[in-house]
């Protein structure tokens, strides 16, 4: 996808515009957030979990090319192809090398962000594939020739009259009288167009949740059951996924499984939790002929002995983003790459560069609410320091902000001068707005006063009062 | 001057640059407060600001000086008490982490996060008082401020001090623990972000019906009440230490006066 990062603001300010978007986007904490405070206060051990969680994906990054060689050996032996892909331009190659191999011309596809990530679609109907998201959200932005705008919930963004419109759009076979009012009816309309591709794809990609090392299997974790059709109907199955899904063993998905769906969506467990171990063997009533894995670094590894490491323990469960404010805000779409919120705003800069992407680790309060929440405890605020630092190394920063920040420093470096040049500051504030208790616009701070007062000072700071009220006790 | 009494404590009040230059009322009721859990209070002269402006705008270097700089002012001092979650949490979570790699400093800063403490949790958890003698009729809502709520847990301290003032019924309003939108530096750069965010909080704050909103951060009042002024609610704002001190001389924050 062609990234927009580099005008983050104005994307905010497009959304905080729209009516439509901050409709769908009012949901949000209702939903999501209200669900995953359920679930983690029925499981006295979610803390507990969450430590276990980190304390597994730390060893396996701090081991990750044992781990990696190990699946690779250990899948390879179970009858799957294992292809190694450097960057993104090498995984599409190898996904459409695979598929023209297959004689793909239809190719359906779960839900995966790797995909997005490489731009994968646009790369196989360029070679004239039909390429068919069949998960719900993902097929609803792809008729919309739009992103996902969240991890988990990739139309989040629309509203139901907005899928209601775009299925009589396109849906012009089905009668035109149909009722679509219920989630489920729309849901069944889908799943009526759905069905016809899944039988007719000749290869199905998906993602995957994890990789475990012991048994060389891939798991996914889905809720619409579109992920097993599209994995074991047609011929062949592609999985795509980046190299920190690795994992030692079953018992570590176990583990992080309880974490996963819980920080997610607030299940206790996915509706179907799915584990694919090598192609269909002799015997096996279905599954595909051939199961390929390619595995993406795509400047991971670059990110391996940095403080950066910590970002790769992300399972991708999107509690950051639900419960980011900024986010609630403006939608993920603003955020202007594949992925939103605040583990986006700490990826982002990593694959776009920081001058491309300056904005994100900017675009939040530090609240901390992700850094919360995270099952994987990644310090997200800390990492987006981490960018704001690289970024003032750089010379970011607007020319007035950089300044204010200098002269700032300057005197508060210099305590005597500070003070005096506070006092004098503040009595000249206070005389122009301590009547009015507050300033409606003041020259400088137009981006405070546009939207709000500016509550006014007193007239005297506290260390002069303070140094008043003790000579007169003396 | 009176002499020190061996007895009590000597506390360092770090004002924060925002009570200094906009709230001194706060400092006075922190001071008051402080005195009356028994310990003696001094304002040390050399204090400015704590940093964090520099520290989230990336200007490590700086904020690395002034963390020296406050380090050194504030170490003679039994305890070191904040009238603010933000700056607290700067203090206490953040110097160690930004003076880790000077060995000169990193246990200085250690020593420095050991002995400070934001001021309500100074109250209640260090000197264990329950109660305070203050009286205000007003129906109040608490807004936790973030720092203060998530990197030094002060959740129920404020409110169980705040049920012993007579006359306060303390009302909670929806989403208490969630930002104001304020973040520093984040309000000036994003405002139409800090200003959507400030909006929602400001409906919570009134559909709760209180007519006096209080929190443990001079910025996020600063926010808040701007907000609700150019709203043209009547909502009063007020550091939480006000209400605790009896100190309410001074006009509600953005109000007339």
């Amino acid at each position: 996808m062609h990234p927009t990062s580099d005008t983050f603001k104005d994307n905010a300010r497009s959304a905080l515009a729209d009516a439509q978007l901050q409709r769908a986007l009012s949901g949000l904490p209702t939903g999501l957030v209200t669900q995953r405070t359920a679930a983690r206060a029925k499981l006295p051990e979610f803390e507990a979990l969450r430590e276990i969680g980190r304390e597994i994906k730390n060893h396996t990054l701090a081991h990750l090319d044992l781990y990696l060689e190990e699946y690779e050996k250990n899948a390879t032996a179970a009858g799957a192809h294992v292809h190694w892909a450097a960057t993104a331009a090498d995984a599409r190659r190898i996904v459409l090398d695979i598929c023209r191999d297959a004689g793909a011309r239809t190719v359906t596809k779960g839900k995966s962000m790797i995909s997005e990530e490489i731009g994968l679609n646009a790369h196989l109907e360029a070679a004239g594939m039909e390429v068919v998201e069949t998960d719900l959200g993902e097929y609803l932005v792809q008729i919309r020739r739009e992103a996902p705008s969240h991890i988990i919930a990739p139309a989040i963004h629309l509203t139901q009259d907005q899928i209601e419109a775009d299925f009589r759009r396109l849906h012009t076979h089905l009668p035109g009288n149909r009722v679509l009012i219920e989630p489920g009816q729309l849901v069944n309309e889908a799943r009526t167009v759905l069905r016809e591709k899944f039988l007719a794809a000749e290869v199905g990609i998906t993602g995957a949740n994890f990789l475990i090392a012991e048994t060389g299997s891939s798991v996914i974790v889905t809720n619409e059951g579109n992920g097993d059709l599209t994995q074991s109907l047609p011929m062949v199955h592609i999985v795509v996924a980046s190299i920190e899904k690795v994992v030692p063993t079953l018992e570590d998905v176990s583990a992080i499984i309880r974490l996963l769906a819980r920080s997610a969506t607030g299940q206790e467990i996915s509706t179907y939790t799915t584990f694919s171990t090598g192609p269909r063997r002799p015997g096996d009533p279905d599954g595909p002929e051939a199961y390929h894995v390619v595995i993406l670094d795509n400047g991971r590894s670059a990110m391996l002995g940095t403080p950066f490491q910590e970002a790769l323990r992300c399972i991708r469960c999107g509690a950051c983003m639900n419960h980011c404010p900024v986010y609630e805000a403006v939608g993920g779409h603003a955020y202007g790459w594949v992925y939103p919120g605040p583990i986006g705003s700490v990826l982002t800069p990593q694959f776009l560069g920081v001058k491309r992407a300056a904005d994100l680790p900017n675009a939040s309060t530090f609240c901390g609410r992700c850094e919360s929440v995270c099952p994987m405890k990644i310090p997200l605020p800390n990492l987006l320091r981490h960018w704001r630092e690289a970024e003032f190394a750089q010379g970011g920063g607007s020319m007035s902000f950089r300044a204010g920040l200098k002269l700032w420093a300057f005197l508060a470096r210099r305590p005597r001068l500070y003070h005096s040049a506070a006092r004098i500051g503040i009595a000249l504030l206070g005389v122009m707005g301590k009547s009015k208790g507050a300033f409606r616009r003041l020259p400088g701070a137009g981006g405070w006063t546009r939207h709000r007062d500016l509550p006014a000072p007193r007239g005297r700071t506290f260390q002069q009062l303070w140094a008043e009220r003790q000579a007169g006790v003396e | 001057m009176t002499h020190p009494d061996p007895a009590r404590p000597r506390v360092a009040l770090f004002a924060t640059c925002l009570v200094d230059l906009l709230r001194p009322s706060v400092g006075f009721a922190a001071a008051r407060l402080i005195e009356a859990s028994g310990c003696d209070v001094e304002v040390p002269k050399g204090q400015t600001c704590c940093g964090q402006p520099a520290y989230n705008s990336g200007d490590k270097d700086t904020a690395a000086d002034l963390a020296r700089q406050t380090i050194a002012v504030l170490e003679p001092f039994d305890h070191v008490v904040v009238p603010s979650g933000s700056c607290a949490g700067m203090l206490k979570a953040h110097y160690p982490a930004l003076l880790a790699d000077d060995p000169a400093w990193a246990p200085r800063a250690s020593a420095i996060a050991a002995k400070t403490h934001e001021l309500i949790s100074f109250l209640t958890d260090v000197r264990g008082i329950t109660r305070v003698d203050a009286k205000l009729a007003a129906r109040a809502t608490y807004h936790d401020s973030c720092s203060g709520l998530r990197e030094l847990g002060i959740k129920e301290q404020p409110r169980k001090l705040l049920s012993s003032v007579e006359g306060l019924e303390l009302v909670e309003m929806k989403d208490c623990e969630i930002c104001c939108g304020f973040g520093g530096t984040f309000s000036i750069k994003f405002p139409e972000i800090s200003n959507a965010i400030v909006e929602k909080k400001c409906a919570n704050i009134c559909e709760a019906g209180a007519d006096l909103l209080l929190a443990g951060d001079v910025g996020c009042l600063l926010n808040m009440a701007g907000k609700l002024r150019r709203q043209g609610r009547t909502v009063a704002v007020r550091h939480v230490a006000e209400v605790l001190a009896g100190e309410l001389s001074d006009p509600p924050i953005g109000a007339p006066g």
